[in-house]
C-alpha cells in the first residue's frame, strides 16, 4: 500500500497507523512509484495550494487524477479528502476534481481550527466503520471542510459532523473513501477504521454503489 | 459537538519526565513512552511533551525519544523544547510528532512562526507563552528559557500577535501556578481566551477536578493541560473527565482498546 509523500506532516504517524492496522507501506514520491499498489492514501495537514504544487512538482497530479478515474482504492485523510475536490477557498487552489464541489471555510464554530474530538454521525452503513459505534468521536485538526455540489443526490456523503455549522467529515463512493478526521491519531476507534480500510482493499470488499438518478431531494 | 480537551503534559528533561515547582526542583517522574502510552489508554485526549532541558540547555529537542513516544501512542502528540527553525520543527514532525509547540525562539524571532506555518500548516503550530502576572496589576510579562528571563513583553499583546502570525493554538501557563496545585490563573486566561481566534490551551496550576471545570467556564480555555495532579495518581484522568462531564462539560469518554 502506497502513501503519498509529498512533504505532508502528519507522513509518519499515518504510515505507523496503517502498519499497526497490516498493512506493508511504502511512500510514493514520483509516478513509477504507484505501480502495483493496492492502495494508495494521501494524508496531509497544511494548506491545499502548496500540497498541490508539490504534487505538481513530484509529476503526481495526473497519475492521481487517473488513479481515481479507474476507481482503484483510494483514502484521502483531512487535507488528502480535501484534495478530492474541485477547487478550495483556501488559496483559490484548483485540485484533483474527483468529486464535485468545493472546499470551504468552517463557519460557526466557537474557534479555528476546529481542533479535538467531534462526533461523526453516519448518514449510512459502511463497512470501513464496522464494530464503530455511529456518533464515535474522532481527532479533528482542520479550518476548511470540502462541500459537495450534491450531497443530497449524489451518494457521496457518508458522514457529517457538527462544529456550529455541519460539516461532511467522511464520504465514499466505490473504491474512493475520505475523512477529514485523523484515524491514525483517533485512539482505538481510528486504528479499527484503518483496519477495516486495509481489510476491505485486501478481499476488494468495497460495496459498488450504483450512483443515484440525479432526482433533487427537498432538503 | 467540538469535546473540550484533557492533556496531560510530560515535561522531559534528559530523557526523563521530570516535575517541580515554578520550574525549578524537579524530581524525576518515570519513562516518557510509557508514561504517555498509560495516559492515552486511561482516557487522555492529547499528549503534551516538552522537553524543558533543550532551550536553556541550547541542544535540539530529544529527537528518539520522541520517535518511541510516536510509535506506541495513538492520539495526538504535541512537542516542544528547543525547536528554533522550520528545518527543526520538521525533523521533530518526521520523528512522529502531530504538532510542534514554540517558545523561546519564537519571541526572539516572531517571523519564525508564520515560516513554520506556511510550511506545515497552521494547526501544526503551538505557540506556549509561559506568563507571570505583574505585582498588583491585571498585566502578565512573557518569560522565556524555561520560565526564567523576561524580555520586557505583555503576554496578552503576545498572545494576539502569535495567533496572526499562523499559531493554530496557544498554549498558556501560569508560571505563578505552575506545580502548586492551586487552581489556574483563570484572570489571565480570560484575558487571552477572549482576545484570540484560536483554542488556548490552560496551563500551570491543576490541583483539583473542579479547577479544570473553571478553566473552561470562567477562563474560556478550550482545552486543559496539567502535569503532577495526574503524575502523583492523585486523580486519574477519567476522574477529572466524569467531574467535567458532570458540570455539563461535554468530553471524550475513551473506548477501551479494540
Amino acid at each position: 500500500m502506497g502513501l503519498i509523500d509529498y512533504g505532508a506532516g502528519n507522513l509518519v504517524s499515518v504510515a505507523q497507523g496503517l502498519e499497526i492496522a497490516g498493512a506493508a507501506v511504502r511512500p510514493v514520491r514520483r509516478a513509477g512509484d504507484l505501480a502495483g499498489l493496492e492502495l494508495v492514501v494521501v494524508p496531509g495537514v497544511g494548506a491545499a495550494a502548496p500540497a498541490m504544487a508539490r504534487l505538481e512538482e513530484a509529476g503526481l497530479v495526473e497519475p492521481l487524477q487517473a488513479w481515481l478515474v479507474e476507481d482503484r482504492p483510494f483514502l484521502g485523510i483531512c487535507l488528502g479528502l480535501q484534495l478530492l475536490f474541485e477547487g478550495s477557498d483556501e488559496d483559490d487552489a484548483i485540485m484533483l476534481g474527483a468529486i464535485p464541489g468545493r472546499v470551504r471555510l468552517l463557519t460557526g464554530g466557537r474557534r479555528l481550527p476546529h481542533i479535538g474530538w467531534n462526533q461523526v454521525e453516519r448518514r449510512r452503513g459502511h463497512p470501513a466503520f464496522a464494530g464503530i459505534p455511529n456518533g464515535a468521536d474522532f481527532y479533528f485538526v482542520h479550518s476548511y471542510a470540502g462541500r459537495p455540489e450534491h450531497p443530497y443526490t449524489d451518494d457521496v456523503v457518508l458522514g457529517e459532523t457538527t462544529d456550529g455549522g455541519r460539516f461532511v467529515s467522511a464520504i465514499a463512493r466505490s473504491r474512493l473513501l475520505g475523512v477529514q478526521f485523523h484515524p491514525e491519531r483517533s485512539g482505538p476507534h481510528g486504528l479499527r477504521f484503518l483496519r477495516n480500510v486495509v481489510g476491505l482493499v485486501r478481499d476488494d470488499r468495497f460495496p459498488r454503489e450504483i450512483p443515484s438518478p440525479a432526482v433533487e431531494v427537498v432538503a | 459537538m467540538l469535546l473540550r480537551r484533557v492533556i496531560p503534559c510530560l515535561d522531559v528533561a534528559n530523557g526523563r519526565v521530570v516535575k517541580g515547582t515554578r520550574f525549578v526542583d524537579l524530581v524525576d517522574a518515570g519513562d516518557p513512552a510509557e508514561l504517555a502510552e498509560r495516559y492515552a489508554r486511561e482516557g487522555a485526549d492529547e499528549i503534551v511533551f516538552l522537553d524543558i532541558s533543550a532551550a536553556p540547555e541550547g541542544r535540539g529537542p530529544l529527537l528518539d525519544v520522541v520517535r518511541r513516544t510516536a510509535q506506541r501512542v495513538f492520539i495526538p502528540l504535541t512537542v516542544g523544547g528547543g525547536v528554533r527553525s522550520e528545518d527543526e520543527m520538521g525533523a521533530v514532525l518526521r520523528a512522529g510528532a502531530d504538532k510542534v509547540s514554540l517558545n523561546t525562539a519564537a519571541v526572539a524571532d516572531p517571523s519564525l512562526i508564520a515560516r513554520c506555518a506556511a510550511r506545515f500548516g497552521r494547526q501544526a503550530v503551538v505557540v506556549a507563552i509561559d506568563a507571570r502576572r505583574k505585582l498588583g496589576q491585571p498585566a502578565w510579562e512573557v518569560l522565556v528559557r524555561g520560565g526564567r528571563d523576561a524580555v520586557g513583553l505583555d503576554a496578552i499583546a503576545w498572545a494576539q500577535r502569535a495567533a496572526d502570525l499562523g499559531a493554530g493554538e496557544l498554549l498558556v501557563t501560569s508560571i505563578d501556578r505552575d506545580g502548586t496545585q492551586s487552581g489556574f490563573d483563570l484572570g489571565l486566561l480570560r484575558a487571552i481566551a477572549s482576545r484570540v481566534p484560536v483554542p488556548v490551551i490552560a496551563s500551570g496550576g491543576a490541583g483539583e477536578p473542579a479547577d479544570f471545570i473553571s478553566a473552561i467556564s470562567e477562563g474560556g480555555a478550550d482545552a486543559v493541560l496539567a502535569a503532577s495532579i495526574f503524575h502523583r495518581q492523585q486523580h486519574s484522568i477519567d476522574d477529572v473527565k466524569a467531574a467535567m462531564a458532570g458540570a455539563g462539560i461535554p468530553v471524550r469518554v475513551a473506548p477501551r482498546a479494540a
